[in-house]
């Protein structure tokens, strides 16, 4: 196999570990059924230091929408705490900014309306917010589509007007959930390289939730993988790419092992998991 | 057919000239089965004296002024329906209980005669443009209450979501995400309730006598003005047609994209 990382490249540990921003201390979430309780999460932790790029992976079903909604505030914690920068989280926190799996963009306004939405909310004037926005829209490569709508776009084009969105707020965390997962390969590929290259710009800490393996060890710096039900963490790989990074790597001897064992500390969760989907529609 | 295809003309206004082909041909077959009695000329008029007496009406039965009484009473009744329609609609979105408490029968409502309902507003309101605006009123507010309702219910959780994580009040929610997000259906909701307004309004004015373009009608058929009467009824027709357009086009011209 066509190895492409060169040795100059090979990561160096860190000095000193980033300073951290995001802290999940012991979360766990319960739903009340009619059947009773039911954990979601389960007494998970982990910590993002600040301008790193942290995944979470785990099988369908695992918890892993619940936690990004803990995180994002959507949801409240049953026990645990999260908390950004010190601050306990309560609720949507101004730190952070949430990109969705879903087409999320506003059709009813154009490109730069939608990424200014959130400076309007700040009471920014008019030209100030725009010229702004227009920035954001360059940063996500779409420039020149300012004036368009999302009806008239790609749905890889919508994502990025999204991410553009909640860039122009200037979150200190990004929150992602899946935020490829209707797109196909190549596009998602692609958009992983602007992420990256976006990520590092801006030096933001992204925490991002995925099912791909990919695209975690492609994007990361680190991998929390979560178990099938109830959601707890089974590992925490370190990934050592050396970065920059982009989908060229792909090919690599390094990278195909850091999805292997990706997928082998994965890969009996996933089958517990569609053991039980059988099950239930049977 | 081929010939259609290649034409760009042709291709770009087939539709429209189709229709306008129906139409014709419908006139023309009415015109010969009169002519010939097959039709009784009595019942039915020729499609040609009804065209002719289209003068006769705006003329001598001063139609353009009855029309503006008619469209003032449909014009308040439009405003009614709108200012009460979607408050109405949001509040049922707002309150499910209140949602399933009534839902059901407020739908039904929109296939119930509403018109049959009259005299209890002509002892309250007398012959006056009130009974006829407040029948109106009540025939389009379903349409436009049910479709705000199924419009505001059906925005898209992703977009509730990045409204909340953007940590937008109540107000700026509704304002900002809900309301333009329900837009669409707003819209067709308006557009049916106001036709309906519209139908009621030339309908009550027919049955108690009293304002614009229902008297007329009624009059002419009372002076077996066969040809006016169906001139005034087309001028009706037309009327409608034109709003319902007018709608559309405005509808689209707000959202110019989806």
């Amino acid at each position: 196999m066509n190895d492409m990382i060169r040795p100059e490249q090979i990561a160096q540990p860190p000095v000193t570990a980033p300073e951290p921003m995001l802290v999940i201390d012991h979360v766990t979430k319960r739903f009340e059924t009619p059947d009773g309780p039911v954990v979601a999460v389960d007494n998970i932790s982990l910590t993002v230091g600040r301008g790193e790029f942290v995944s979470i992976i785990g099988p369908s079903g695992c918890g892993k929408s619940t936690l990004f909604n803990l995180v994002g505030g959507l949801l409240s914690i049953s026990d645990g705490t999260i908390r950004i920068d010190g601050e306990a989280i309560n609720g949507p926190h101004k730190s952070i900014g949430m990109v969705f799996q879903e087409d999320a963009t506003f059709p009813w306004r154009t490109v730069i309306d939608n990424v200014a939405f959130p400076l309007e909310l700040q009471g920014m004037a008019k030209g100030e917010r725009l010229e702004r926005a227009r920035h954001f829209v360059s940063l996500v490569g779409l420039h020149g589509f300012e004036k368009r709508y999302p009806a008239e776009l790609s749905g890889g084009m919508r994502q990025r007007v999204s991410i553009a969105r909640t860039l122009a707020a200037e979150p200190k965390l990004l929150l992602m959930d899946e935020p490829f997962a209707a797109l196909d390969e190549q596009t998602r590929l692609l958009l992983g390289d602007k992420v990256l290259q976006i990520q590092q710009e801006l030096n933001q800490t992204v925490l991002l939730i995925t099912h791909n393996i990919t695209e975690a060890v492609q994007l990361s710096d680190r991998v929390l993988i979560m178990t099938y039900r109830p959601g707890r963490t089974k590992r925490i790989a370190l990934i050592e790419l050396p970065r920059p990074r982009t989908s060229e790597m792909l090919s690599s001897d390094t990278f195909g092992r850091y999805v292997a064992e990706v997928w082998a500390d994965l890969r009996e969760e996933a089958s517990r998991g569609m053991q039980d989907a059988e099950r239930g529609s049977r | 057919m081929s010939t259609v295809a290649r034409d760009p003309f042709l291709r770009r206004w087939a539709p429209e000239l189709t229709g306008a082909a129906v139409i014709i041909c419908g006139f023309l077959l009415i015109e010969l089965l009169v002519r010939t009695a097959i039709l009784n000329p009595y019942v039915v008029p020729r499609p040609s004296d009804v065209l002719l007496a289209f003068e006769r009406i705006v003329v001598e039965e001063q139609i353009l002024s009855r029309f503006l009484v008619t469209a003032a009473e449909a014009g308040t009744a439009a405003v009614l329906v709108a200012l009460i329609g979607i408050p109405l609609g949001t509040l049922l979105q707002g309150v499910p209980l209140l949602r399933k408490a009534t839902e059901t029968w407020i739908a039904g409502m929109a296939a119930a005669p509403i018109v049959l309902i009259y005299p209890l507003f002509l002892v309250i309101f007398g012959r006056s443009p009130w009974t006829i605006i407040a029948i109106a009123v009540l025939a389009g507010l379903p349409p436009v209450a049910m479709l705000t309702l199924e419009g505001l219910s059906a925005v898209r959780p992703a977009l509730v979501d990045t409204g909340r994580s953007f940590r937008l009040s109540r107000w700026q929610m509704f304002w900002k995400i809900m309301f333009p997000a329900a837009l669409p259906s707003i819209f067709s909701g308006l557009r049916i309730g106001l036709i309906f307004a519209l139908i009621n309004v030339v309908g009550v004015e027919f049955l108690i006598n009293f304002g614009g373009l229902g008297p007329l009608i009624n009059e002419l058929a009372e002076r077996y003005d066969m040809p006016g009467t169906y001139a005034a009824i087309c001028f009706v027709v037309f009327v409608s047609i034109i709003v319902f357009v007018v709608m559309e086009r405005l509808e689209k011209w707000l959202r110019p994209v989806r």
